[in-house]
């Protein structure tokens, strides 16, 4: 079995360690035997979204966003198209913002491509925190960290989670991220994927069953990753 | 009001002493303490130097380049000190008024030569209130300042609250990269805060590194005189560099928001760049480093045009008939010294911004260009003390000091706080390096590997305030490095990978004896090793690690450490000598 990662232009949109999210996906198809290409895309590179079993779209600052935003619509067909068909997105923090409908900014409007329906708005603070929130699907908790100035609405979608601890997509509604066939967006970095195995593979589990019709994998030692996520858990929810 | 900046002192005083002795870092506390009794001390002190106030800005290197710049400073004898006009108005002209009231140079002299006074934060407490506490502890009991010279280092975000308080002579910008991003958003904004304190200084001038596109972009936009200074030649091959996958922030054009076009880089976005798009392009450099050779400590030289000229008996000559083709070049240097000036020359042109190409032509005709070299020896590692070493000797050599004594400062230069510190422990050698961003521990990384004895290695990374409580950095550092293997088949070849397929199986690369990961957040530090495969030994607490190593190690021990790791890890070693 064969998974290929397309990392989009991550030379403009890796703010916040996004590369541990593809080293997270590849090393967990590779501890299992199945492999894992990454194939990183440069803002000129022409991108066939056939050959994609996940698509990574980071994170970065609102110029490069914009810069990214410009050449994203020139594609946007094909990305809809592979979106619809049940195609794997994780998409992070900018990436997040940029699949919905438009960012509002006291720049202007930041058009985004409409993949899914939300929106987001610019607003003060900025929100900072460590951030743990809480998907019924899975019995472990995600964790991570957040860092935006945008407060996202996601309409009639379903969130990644409700919010244990921290602010998630605008601060208001409990909710984080959303999840839109298999499209996951979230504002959680810190990377997102090693300190939650669990949504790691949730991603490979939902490329290999479009790819495979299987979604299963093989156990692995995640000893150490949970650990990691339970030191989050105690250290932010557990201490009120 | 003179007691009430009285009080201030003492009271700063006792709190230092107080922390010191019960072995805590009581300088923040110091300054936070002097501010609310006299709100004003910190202007009313740095308004006494009788001098030049230099402040050192930029994301890494600030504290090593401060403390060696004030070293020079104080070492160059007075005798040979060429003081500058001041040009400063508004925070420069409290300034002199107070000479006049201190008497102007009232420094001891002994035996004829005497050394300058220079405050300086050398400890690294670089935000409002370490700043305040330099002045303070530096300060009289009754209340006066007895300082020829201020060397400063603030942090980006804080030179907001600092200007207000004084208008610096010059600042030295030494680069910029991703920091502690939860506290600062983005670099955009760094420079955006970086910017608008400029604006408050308008007379001050900047020594920028010319090699960072971001840094250089920055004084440009400024309109502020600058000075630079940059390494011109390839020091890393392109073998070297393929092992370094770093993220280039800054690879995008400030102004137009192309791609850079890149004939070499050292590090990050640190090299010789271009814009294909617009006109933005590295600036002439005025202190240039050449010759590189880090086969044995740090060995370059120093090509300097640009001051001299300055100095010069003509200095305030307006003919426009000086130009560059009447350069004289002084002492020859090896480098086709006709080429880069043409270079020179079309990349001052063609500097886009229109109010920095304005300055620059200005000083252009006003100088002769005379070229000089100088021979820099340090026993230093790691490549970025280069521009350490030329941030500090270019800001003094723009401010008109000689460095006679140059060599010798950087031999007695001990690097403190944690830069490079060694401590000998039980016959192991421990070096304390900090390291708090991607590309300062991509250098430290680079300073490790370049010691080929064998060695075991730290990391201790936590998450408080003021390290930044976001640690997603740590992915963006090159941690595989550690696992490399010599390609060379002569040369042990480390453990053998057993199977590729395996967590941590990839074993530690050569010369590495083992990895210890500690500190708050040591799990994190942990999965990023387990991810790129190379084993590690986790110990949350950091005395405990360094314990274990002291016993069972190879006898050479790097302690790699994150901001506020560094005084907690360095009291404990120093409790061990």
């Amino acid at each position: 079995m064969k998974v290929t990662i397309g990392h989009l232009y991550p030379d403009l949109l890796n703010l916040y360690g996004d590369r541990g999210n593809i080293q997270c996906m590849k090393k967990r198809c590779e501890w299992r035997g199945i492999e894992a290409e990454v194939r990183e895309f440069q803002i000129t590179d022409e991108v066939n979204f056939s050959e994609l079993d996940i698509v990574l779209l980071g994170g970065g600052s609102d110029r490069e966003q914009m810069l990214v935003c410009e050449r994203l619509k020139t594609i946007r067909g094909d990305f809809h198209a592979y979106v619809e068909d049940g195609g794997s997105v994780i998409a992070v923090c900018g990436g997040y913002q940029l699949l919905g409908h438009y960012y509002d900014t006291s720049d202007g409007r930041i058009e985004g491509l409409s993949l899914v329906d939300l929106y987001t708005e610019q607003g003060k603070p900025r929100l900072i925190s460590n951030i743990v929130i809480q998907n019924e699907e899975f019995s472990t908790p995600i964790v991570g960290f957040e860092n935006h100035g945008g407060r996202t609405f996601i309409n009639e979608n379903r969130p990644l989670g409700k919010v244990l601890f921290g602010f998630g997509n605008n601060g208001k509604d409990g909710a984080e991220g959303v999840l839109y066939k298999n499209v996951m967006g979230t504002y959680l970095h810190g990377p997102l994927l090693p300190k939650n195995p669990h949504i790691c593979d949730y991603l490979i589990g939902n490329a290999l069953e479009k790819k495979y019709g299987t979604r299963e994998l093989s156990p692995l030692d995640d000893t150490q990753e949970l650990e990691a996520n339970r030191y989050i858990v105690e250290r932010f929810v557990k201490k009120s | 009001m003179k007691i009430r900046r009285m009080v201030a002192i003492w009271s700063a005083k006792i709190i230092s002493t107080a922390c010191r002795l019960s072995g805590r870092q009581g300088v923040t506390f110091a300054g936070k303490v002097a501010l609310r009794i006299d709100p004003n001390c910190l202007r009313d002190l740095s308004a006494q130097v009788r001098k030049k106030i230099f402040v050192v800005c930029g994301t890494n290197g600030k504290t090593t380049t401060n403390n060696l710049l004030c070293s020079a400073i104080e070492q160059e004898n007075t005798s040979d000190v060429f003081v500058g006009k001041n040009s400063g108005e508004d925070g420069n002209a409290s300034r002199k008024k107070e000479n006049n009231h201190s008497g102007g140079y009232s420094g001891e002299k002994t035996g004829g030569i005497r050394k300058n006074k220079v405050v300086c934060n050398h400890t690294g407490s670089n935000m409002l209130a370490g700043v305040a506490a330099a002045f303070v502890l530096a300060a009289k009991n009754d209340g006066s300042l007895d300082a020829d010279y201020a060397c400063i280092e603030i942090d980006e975000a804080s030179t907001l609250r600092v200007f207000p308080h004084f208008k610096p002579d010059y600042m030295v910008l030494t680069n910029l990269f991703r920091d502690q991003l939860d506290r600062y958003g983005e670099i955009d904004i760094t420079m955006d805060m970086l910017n608008r304190a400029m604006q408050m200084a308008p007379d001050m001038q900047i020594i920028v590194n010319a090699d960072d596109a971001l840094s250089s972009y920055l004084a440009m936009e400024s309109g502020h005189e600058f000075v630079t200074y940059g390494i011109t030649e390839r020091v890393f091959s392109e073998e070297e560099q393929g092992e370094q996958h770093e993220i280039r922030e800054g690879r995008f054009c400030k102004n137009c928001g192309a791609r850079l076009d890149y004939e070499f880089y050292h590090y990050s976005q640190i090299g010789k760049y271009n814009c294909p798009n617009c006109e933005f392009t590295r600036p002439a450099v005025d202190y240039e480093a050449l010759h590189i050779d880090m086969s044995d400590g740090l060995a370059f030289d120093v090509l300097e045009r640009h001051k001299i000229a300055r100095q010069s008996s003509m200095e305030d000559s307006d003919d426009e008939s000086i130009t560059d083709e009447n350069m004289k070049i002084k002492d020859a240097v090896k480098t086709a010294d006709a080429v880069k000036t043409d270079n020179a020359v079309k990349t001052v042109d063609s500097v886009k911004t229109e109010k920095a190409y304005a300055v620059r032509k200005k000083l252009r005709k006003r100088e002769i260009h005379e070229y000089q070299s100088r021979h820099i020896y340090a026993d230093y590692r790691g490549f970025y003390n280069i521009y350490n070493i030329l941030a500090a000797y270019s800001a003094a050599r723009n401010a008109g000091l000689k460095l006679n004594q140059f060599e010798q400062i950087l031999s007695n230069y001990n690097p403190q706080n944690g830069r490079m510190e060694h401590f000998q422990i039980r016959g192991t050698d421990v070096i304390l390096n900090l390291a708090k961003n991607p590309a300062g521990f991509n250098q430290n990384i680079s300073a490790v590997m370049e010691d080929k004895k064998e060695k075991d290695i730290i990391i201790v990374i936590n998450d408080n305030a003021q390290d930044g409580t976001d640690i997603s950095w740590l992915w963006d550092v090159d941690f595989d490095r550690f696992g490399k293997k010599k390609t060379n088949v002569n040369e042990s070849a480390g453990k053998v990978k057993e199977n590729q397929q395996l967590p941590g199986a990839g074993g530690t690369g050569e010369g590495i004896h083992s990895i210890t990961v500690s500190g708050i957040r040591c799990q994190d530090m942990r999965l990023r090793m387990k991810y790129v495969d190379i084993p590690c030994e986790m110990t949350p607490d950091v005395k405990d690690a360094i314990e274990a190593r002291l016993a069972d190690g190879c006898g050479n021990l790097y302690v790699l450490v994150n901001y506020t790791a560094l005084f907690s890890t360095r009291n404990i070693l120093a409790g061990m000598k």
